[in-house]
């Protein structure tokens, strides 16, 4: 149950330098070339955010929560998990864009994509061979993409 | 990253067989290069790759998200297009600052040349002093050192004086003239011109990002037309303006029977005189007492260049082969001083015998032999050098020694006053045949090809690719610094290259005159002489009446250095557009970027192409001189379709 793989933050170890927010822009781009993907139209997103607050840095990104609110609250039906990986995925051929999932999320995980009507949320990078980009992307390698029993304590 | 995103168009880290099989040898014995510290390096910022970090005040480091629609700004309100127009006019002014900081030396040693203070070296070129003693106004019927003391004193003054504009600016076409003045970017004096870059860039001064753009513009035109220029044309006052010399190049030009002396940065001071010291038969005397065969003198990036064009010293290679230089386990000593050298020098010689040897009092490097060069005892300090390198012959190891086997042929020594009088043959010294051929559609134009190398990209792979496919393309191409080294390793500068390089006009041009179809103009300051070599092309007339008309062309296809960005923006404000990878930190900013690559045309007659791809750099150049030939109704190519694509 807990042992799906996600992205996990070592929060001490990150510098708040944001590389990871473009690296998950450039993987999401149709270029995948950060010199490019700034003159697509429209610009790529990014699902990762490094939040700050009270002295503590996190690049916070979707939880794939083993009970996801945004999953009962689409109300197309394009939310799925899927229960061998414990990934939650958004069918973006199903979103309507109705925003119930920004709401719902707990972490502010889902946002609003007004350009594409559609929503968007970290997809562990499903269509990329090597896995996450983010996680390659941090120079302190503060992410991990793994269960949580992999970090060190 | 990916070799994409990093720009790399072919794996591997060289086309030059060399440098892998010098490289390949460094790792076998655990020395760490430029590609592995690179590589550990990774990821490399975007936000400062893309000019988005701003690290000017201490209330940031502040970075804009690249990818937000929103405006966001940095604590003290500047934008995208101010924080990446200010990080522009700094890379700018420095590379200004470097250049200029070269020329000013080179003042000096003229002046303490012509008052004796100097004795190791003298006024070579007397007729080009007369020549810009004449420019000047100064009176050229004094004596040589009169003459040499009155133009040190009057260029000296270029770099502060408090009124009026730069002395070589007047050498620009009326066209360029008009157009700085209009845009008010005649550079006043060189020193001012980079202090007030520094000032508007400061936090909470300049905030427009045009206004920025404009004073970097004035900042490059004082290198181009002023530090650069002054360099260059003190340079062959002093040692003699080049004359086409025969050599070689690449790490094979290396011995292993022989004391290897390697000079290494950008000024040609000391190494003239290394030169000199290093044929004298107590010297090699001195060398044979200690084992060796001779000694052998040769160069990497300028100072190579320098002592190629004036003495025809071979040349050891280019930026990226540097420290492969010393893992060949056979250079007693490297002789440094600004510029291009990289502090990593000082770990890879330490697993070696070669001594690092720094010399400019500018430029210490720790865990380095200093010898400060002293003008006024230079020939000693210089065989002191060849000396210590000498008794450090027995502690090579040969079990460590590894040498490439490749040399290649060179012809260099071109400058803007000889290079194409050669086309008009001894008896017709004009550019008269170099603008007939362009007319005639012999020749589509000429494109200059220069810059350094970067890790970024296979070493050496875009200036050969790209000069191969120009000269195919029927375009004469002139080349200066890191580039030209990298297309002499590939052969292109032997005269036999145009009978398998170049199209059939080119070709023609290069037979009846022999000379190579790429033609060395020296080291990175000489830049400035296809400033002046385009001026003449106007003044000869029939391709254009100022210099944004003609059918010319710059690249700098592997561009590392802020020098290399202020050569690109003075290129451009003199009317040469430059096609130019890796861009220079502005693309996180449309506005920047739309003015440098689109808009600054309308103002200067050019503008910037930032394009990684060699081929598509190459096939960009030739469709831009067809819209120019176009554009002067000249005659349709004699042997060649013109690219139906305008630019």
């Amino acid at each position: 149950m807990e042992n799906h793989r996600k992205i996990i933050a070592m929060t001490k170890l990150c510098t708040g330098c944001r590389s990871c927010e473009i690296a998950c822009a450039v993987a999401h781009s149709q270029t995948k070339s950060v010199f490019q993907a700034l003159f697509e139209t429209p610009l790529p997103r990014y699902s990762i955010e490094v939040q700050h607050y009270d002295g503590v840095n996190l690049p916070l990104a979707c939880r794939h929560c083993e009970e996801p609110d945004c999953l009962f609250a689409c109300k197309a039906g394009a939310i799925s998990k899927d229960l061998e990986t414990g990934q939650v995925q958004v069918d973006l051929s199903k979103c309507v864009g109705c925003w119930m999932c920004v709401m719902v999320c707990p972490f502010g995980a889902a946002t609003a994509d007004m350009e594409r009507g559609k929503a968007v949320k970290c997809d562990l990078c499903r269509e990329r061979e090597e896995g996450p980009a983010c996680v390659p992307s941090c120079p302190t390698k503060a992410l991990v993409h793994g269960e949580l029993n992999d970090i060190p304590k | 990253m990916s070799d994409q995103v990093l720009g790399k168009n072919k794996p591997g880290i060289s086309i030059d067989p060399a440098t892998v099989q010098a490289h390949q040898h460094a790792r076998d014995l655990d020395v760490t290069t430029i590609w592995e510290r690179h590589e550990a390096m990774q990821p490399i910022c975007a936000f400062g790759d893309l000019g988005l970090c701003c690290t000017i005040c201490y209330m940031g480091p502040c970075r804009i998200d690249p990818f937000s629609k929103a405006d966001i700004r940095g604590a003290c309100g500047a934008g995208r297009d101010t924080i990446s127009a200010r990080n522009f006019t700094r890379a700018v002014s420095a590379g200004v600052a470097a250049h200029s900081d070269h020329a000013r030396g080179i003042c000096h040693t003229l002046l303490e040349t012509a008052t004796g203070k100097a004795p190791a070296y003298q006024i070579t070129d007397a007729k080009k002093l007369k020549r810009v003693a004449e420019e000047l106004g100064l009176k050229r019927d004094s004596s040589v050192n009169d003459m040499a003391t009155q133009v040190g004193h009057k260029l000296l003054e270029d770099f502060g004086k408090a009124n009026g504009f730069l002395n070589f600016v007047k050498r620009a076409p009326k066209g360029q003239q008009e157009r700085w003045e209009r845009m008010g970017v005649v550079p006043r004096a060189i020193d001012r011109e980079v202090v007030e870059c520094l000032h508007r860039t400061h936090e909470g001064v300049d905030a427009d990002y045009k206004s920025l753009i404009l004073a970097a513009v004035r900042c490059a035109l004082a290198d181009g037309w002023g530090g650069s220029m002054m360099a260059t044309d003190l340079q062959d006052i002093l040692f003699g303006s080049p004359k086409p010399v025969r050599s070689k190049v690449n790490l094979g030009v290396l011995r292993e029977d022989s004391v290897n002396v390697v000079v290494h940065g950008h000024e040609p001071v000391l190494s003239e005189m290394l030169a000199k010291a290093s044929k004298e038969s107590e010297i090699l005397e001195y060398v044979r007492s200690r084992g060796a065969q001779g000694v052998l003198l040769a160069g990497i990036c300028c100072t190579a260049n320098e002592i190629l064009m004036r003495q025809g010293m071979p040349v050891a290679g280019n930026f990226l082969q540097q420290e492969l230089a010393i893992t060949t386990g056979a250079v007693e000593a490297m002789v440094v001083d600004v510029q291009c050298v990289m502090p990593g020098l000082a770990q890879a010689a330490a697993h070696f015998h070669t001594k690092l040897i720094s010399t400019s009092n500018k430029a210490r490097i720790p865990g380095v032999d200093h010898v400060e060069f002293d003008e006024g005892k230079a020939l000693d300090c210089a065989r002191a050098i060849l000396r210590t390198a000498a008794d450090n012959f027995k502690r090579r190891d040969p079990a460590k020694v590894d040498i490439p086997p490749q040399s290649m042929d060179l012809v260099a020594g071109f400058t803007a006053e000889n290079a194409f009088y050669h086309l008009g043959g001894t008896f017709r010294g004009t550019y008269r045949p170099l603008n007939d051929a362009i007319m005639a559609g012999r020749l589509r134009g000429v494109g200059g090809v220069v810059g350094c190398n970067t890790v970024k990209i296979t070493h050496d792979y875009n200036h050969v690719e790209i000069v191969k496919e120009l000269l195919k393309g029927d375009v004469l191409v002139v080349e200066t610094g890191c580039a030209a080294i990298a297309c002499a390793k590939a052969g292109f500068l032997t005269p036999e290259a145009a009978l398998r390089y170049a199209g059939k006009g080119l070709r023609e041009v290069c037979e009846a005159v022999g000379i190579p179809p790429v033609l060395h103009m020296g080291a990175c300051v000489d830049n400035s002489r296809i400033l002046i070599a385009c001026t003449e092309m106007v003044k000869e007339g029939g391709i254009g009446d100022d210099i944004s008309q003609l059918p010319v062309a710059a690249v700098a296809p592997e561009a590392m250095s802020e020098k290399a960005v202020a050569i690109g923006l003075y290129a451009v404000a003199s009317g040469i557009t430059t096609f130019y990878n890796p861009a220079p930190r502005v693309l996180g900013s449309p506005a920047v970027y739309d003015y440098l690559t689109k808009e600054i045309e309308r103002d200067f007659g050019a503008k910037w192409v930032f394009e990684p791809d060699a081929h598509k750099i190459a096939q960009a150049v030739l469709t831009h001189l067809d819209a120019k030939r176009k554009a002067l109704k000249l005659a349709p190519m004699l042997y060649q379709e013109e690219l139906a694509r305008t630019a």
